[in-house]
């Protein structure tokens, strides 16, 4: 499709360009101008921005199709203006074998919407016994390891599959949290989960976890991304890794950038996440983080759960809240709370996440790719169960008015979302 | 409108009752203005047997409508129902509802002799056949409007009336 | 925020859930409203009318027998009727999901539901589920509240005490896993009680608790010292086994109640017990059968409490 899109505030964070402009799309990448273009958009009093890349978006296939499916969270996906997520290993069963991530691949592709980069497992059924082929999986398409939230106690097991995700340069995402600390915890430890009467997970559990991660990075040489950060500990030892220059990144859920264990009220299961949401002042300084570049990237932790499984008391029910069409409102709203410019933020959900991920998405450029989206940085709208696409209708905004409507997604140079 | 005297009226039943006063004699007011005027009447008769004091709350037949009244007092009958002459007193008769209730508490405890009621002021209104045998004065009170009985700050009793809507 | 879920727009008892958040007006009376119960007991006739023709269904997902007898108790002396349900956990993850059994319940036209859970705010979803007019008691949820043992506790210490203003309590022992603690910190601070202490071991206090209002102790005789009222808590086996403690005989010398730690508090101090007792665990028999034990009238009070909570709740 040959694509003219007009007056439009034109943001590129990979350049820092915030201003007018307009933008030409031809076989599938941006062109610097354009004949003829099939199809003109008036993107009028509307912000065209690279689309948004999503570190972490549970596609719920295979294994888990009660809960959603792939084209329901794909479509989720490019309502929410991303064009291009990873999806964790932890399906049924686990993306460690090449098949299944081959399998997983071709159906999102048929699908055509977003981008699907599928991390493989790092241990042979996520239990942190055994090494998973990892050379097979990333031909197959595999863009890193991760055990997603499986516990890996054996740290001679972690030590050696960081030797050999090393040896071949393949990167491994790993969640700090150590096991044995975090057994059976299911809220932060401190205050609220005392009042509560929940079985808690010290934030020491994170930062304890981190540094043995940091310390086997220095061994090994291992570029490591580390998952949805919790903890004001946690961001510290990050300043410090990449102050000393390690291999690392990090990210962190972007329910984590503005919620904290406050807001768990009375029993509230939307609230039930991993890693769980700690307290004021950890969220504060999470926030900050981000704003810093301490962090690098906001990612959704997008993870449906159906209403069986919420409808449980809080210590049962299953973690996890959508977050595919929250991810744009809600960084929107980080952003400002910060008082960054707007290029500054949408770059964490696109120059940074790209970067992380190493593919050349997320800037607006020519000859990159046509992966756009249009939005509407002031629309207010009601988060409601009836308009989210996305099958899993669990978030704790629900009943919230946010900021931050997307108008059209475009992956490819193709629409394949809109208003 | 001018109401009666209370303290007179009080007096007045005093006289009536204590010629009926007999070994099986024993009385209960009811909280809170039957109980203050059992108060005064009991040391005026001589009983015997100490005074009991009741609440209601738990008989009366308005829960569903309007649940506990808050603060309910505790029922003390300090002596045998078992076959004592009961005088039964409360300030005002009205539907008739309150002696209902106390009744079928009183029997929770015993099965009593007799129970002759004792009221100050009967206002008529009635919406159960209860009927005092012994009544201060009978009283029509306007419509809208509640009496009850009340001490002044020299523990003095006196009749007054206030709107139904003052709960 | 939401509104406090106990209770209606009317700012009355809806539900009882927990103590924490309850307006100290509705303590006092539930308070007052058990004093006019416990004269109940005395007479032939145990039962007053107030609750006949409701139904009141005892939902017991963790097992007890203690619990479920006097609100079993209490319900009768109020007519009305109980239909006691032990759903044992397993047939439960077998079977139906907690909600679709409180929904067929409902069907059979239940008014009050007593439950007790293993998991903390699991009456706050039932209570989120119910018709309106159905009202909830929550007769202990995991390690979060126990709000009728809270009230009945704080009816003993208010009938030897006569009110709270002046009064040092110790809670000792496994404050951690402990809902009665809970809920009897959160209604002394609410009466007003000036000072709280808790005392134990690190392992079983858990973080944060200052922010409940309380003084923390490590050493009892310090702890003990000039205190109105020692509440002993249970010690349950599985600490040991949870690398939380060494051995009963060892937890018992650093925090066991005996008759000379006990006479460092007050000469008049009371001494309480949730129950089931430990005896040689948590409490010396000495101590648990003396003149300073109010233990075996805590269990009174609790069937008067329990008829107040459910009288009140049912009229709303």
């Amino acid at each position: 499709m040959r694509l003219h899109i007009k007056n439009a505030r034109v943001v590129d964070p990979a350049s820092g360009k915030d201003g007018p402009g307009e933008l030409f799309v031809a076989d599938g990448k941006i062109t610097k101008e354009l004949s003829k273009p099939e199809r003109v958009i008036d993107a009028k009093g509307l912000v065209l921005a690279p689309g948004f890349i999503d570190l972490a978006a549970r596609l719920r296939e295979p294994g888990y199709e009660y809960k959603a499916t792939l084209e329901s969270e794909m479509d989720a996906a490019v309502a929410g203006g991303v064009t291009s997520l990873a999806c964790p290993p932890d399906t049924d069963p686990p993306l460690d074998e090449p098949g299944l991530v081959d399998m997983l691949r071709r159906r999102a592709k048929a699908l055509a919407r977003a981008r699907v980069y599928p991390v493989g497992a790092l241990t042979v059924k996520l239990a942190g016994e055994g090494l998973t082929e990892m050379g097979q999986l990333s031909d197959a398409g595999c863009v890193a390891f991760s055990q997603a939230n499986a516990p890996l106690a054996d740290t001679q097991v972690l030590w050696r599959a960081l030797q050999y995700a090393a040896t071949f340069g393949y990167p491994v995402w790993l969640r700090a949290e150590d096991a044995w600390l975090a057994k059976a915890g299911v809220a932060h430890d401190g205050e609220i989960a005392t009042r509560l009467g929940l079985p808690g997970i010290p934030a020491f559990a994170e930062t304890i976890a981190l540094a043995t991660i940091l310390e086997l990075v220095r061994a090994t040489g291992a570029r490591v991304h580390i998952c949805r950060l919790s903890s004001a500990g946690a961001v510290d030892l990050m300043r410090r890794a990449k102050e000393e220059k390690l291999p690392v990144t990090c990210d962190v859920g972007v329910h984590h950038a503005h919620l904290c264990d406050l807001d768990l009220g009375y029993f509230d299961p939307n609230c039930r996440l991993e890693p769980p949401l700690r307290s004021q002042r950890d969220r504060d300084a999470l926030a900050r983080a981000l704003a810093e570049g301490v962090v690098d990237c906001l990612c959704s932790d997008h993870t449906p759960v159906d209403e069986d499984g919420k409808h449980l008391p809080f210590s049962q029910a299953e973690p996890g809240a959508t977050g595919l069409e929250l991810l744009l409102p809600l960084t929107l709203k980080w952003g400002q709370g910060q008082k960054l410019s707007l290029a500054a933020t949408l770059a964490r959900i696109t120059s940074e996440p790209a970067r992380v991920l190493g593919i050349s998405a997320g800037r607006l450029a020519a000859g990159a790719p046509a992966d756009l989206v249009i939005f509407d940085p002031a629309a207010h709208f009601t988060v409601a169960a009836a308009s989210l696409r996305s099958q899993g209708k669990n978030t704790p905004f629900l009943g919230y008015e946010l900021t931050g409507r997307v108008h059209c997604t475009i992956v490819d140079g193709k629409v394949v979302y809109e208003s | 409108m001018k109401l009666p005297e209370a303290e007179r009226l009080c007096e007045q039943l005093a006289a009536e009752l204590k010629p009926r006063i007999g070994p099986k004699s024993a009385m209960v007011g009811l909280y809170t203005g039957g109980a203050w005027l059992a108060e005064r009447l009991h040391p005026m008769l001589g009983l015997k047997t100490p005074l009991g004091l009741m609440d209601i709350a738990f008989y009366r037949d308005d829960y569903a409508a309007r649940g506990l009244k808050h603060d309910p007092k505790r029922t003390k009958i300090p002596f045998d129902v078992n076959g004592s002459e009961l005088l039964l007193v409360d300030d005002v008769l009205y539907s008739g509802r309150t002696v209902r209730a106390a009744m079928n508490e009183l029997f929770d405890y015993g099965r009593p002799a007799s129970i002759s009621l004792v009221v100050l002021v009967d206002r008529g209104g009635r919406q159960l056949p209860i009927c005092a045998q012994h009544v201060g004065a009978r009283v029509e009170v306007p419509a809208g409007m509640r009496l009850t009985l009340k001490k002044n700050d020299s523990a003095r009793l006196i009749l007054a009336l206030e709107s139904e809507r003052a709960a | 925020m939401q509104r406090n879920p106990q209770l209606n727009e009317k700012g009355e008892l809806q539900h009882l859930l927990s103590i924490e958040g309850l307006p100290r007006e509705i303590l006092l009376q539930i308070l007052d409203t058990a004093e006019s119960f416990a004269g109940v007991t005395e007479r032939e006739v145990k039962k007053v009318p107030l609750l006949r023709g409701k139904s009141v269904f005892n939902l017991f997902f963790e097992p007890s027998t203690r619990t479920r007898t006097t609100f079993e108790i209490a319900a009768k002396r109020l007519s009305a009727d109980v239909i006691n349900l032990n759903i044992t956990v397993s047939s439960a993850t077998k079977g139906e999901s907690l909600l679709d059994t409180v929904a067929n319940l409902s069907a059979m036209h239940a008014d009050i539901f007593v439950v007790r859970h293993e998991s903390s705010g699991a009456p706050f979803l039932i209570a989120r589920h119910v018709k309106p007019h159905e009202h909830v008691i929550n007769a202990g949820d995991g390690r979060h509240s126990h709000p009728t043992q809270g009230l009945l506790d704080l009816f003993t210490i208010r009938h030897y005490k006569k009110d709270f203003s002046g009064l040092t309590v110790a809670i000792v022992g496994d404050v951690l896993h402990s809902r009665v603690a809970r809920s009897l910190i959160h209604g002394l601070t609410t009466l007003g009680a000036p000072e709280v202490r808790v005392i134990g071991p690190q392992t079983l206090l858990p973080a944060g608790v200052e922010a409940l209002g309380v003084r923390v102790f490590h050493d009892m005789r310090e702890g003990l010292a000039d205190c109105d009222v020692v509440v002993m808590l249970r010690l349950q086996n599985e600490r040991m086994r949870g690398a939380l403690l060494p051995s009963a005989q060892e937890y018992f010398k650093h925090y066991g109640l005996t008759a000379d730690k006990l006479a460092l508090a007050k000469r008049d101090a009371i001494v309480m017990h949730p129950g089931p007792m430990n005896r040689g665990v948590e409490i010396d028999s000495t101590v648990a059968d003396g003149p300073h034990s109010v233990i075996l009238p805590q269990v009174t009070f609790g069937i008067a409490v329990r008829m107040a909570v459910m009288s009140i709740v049912a009229g709303n």
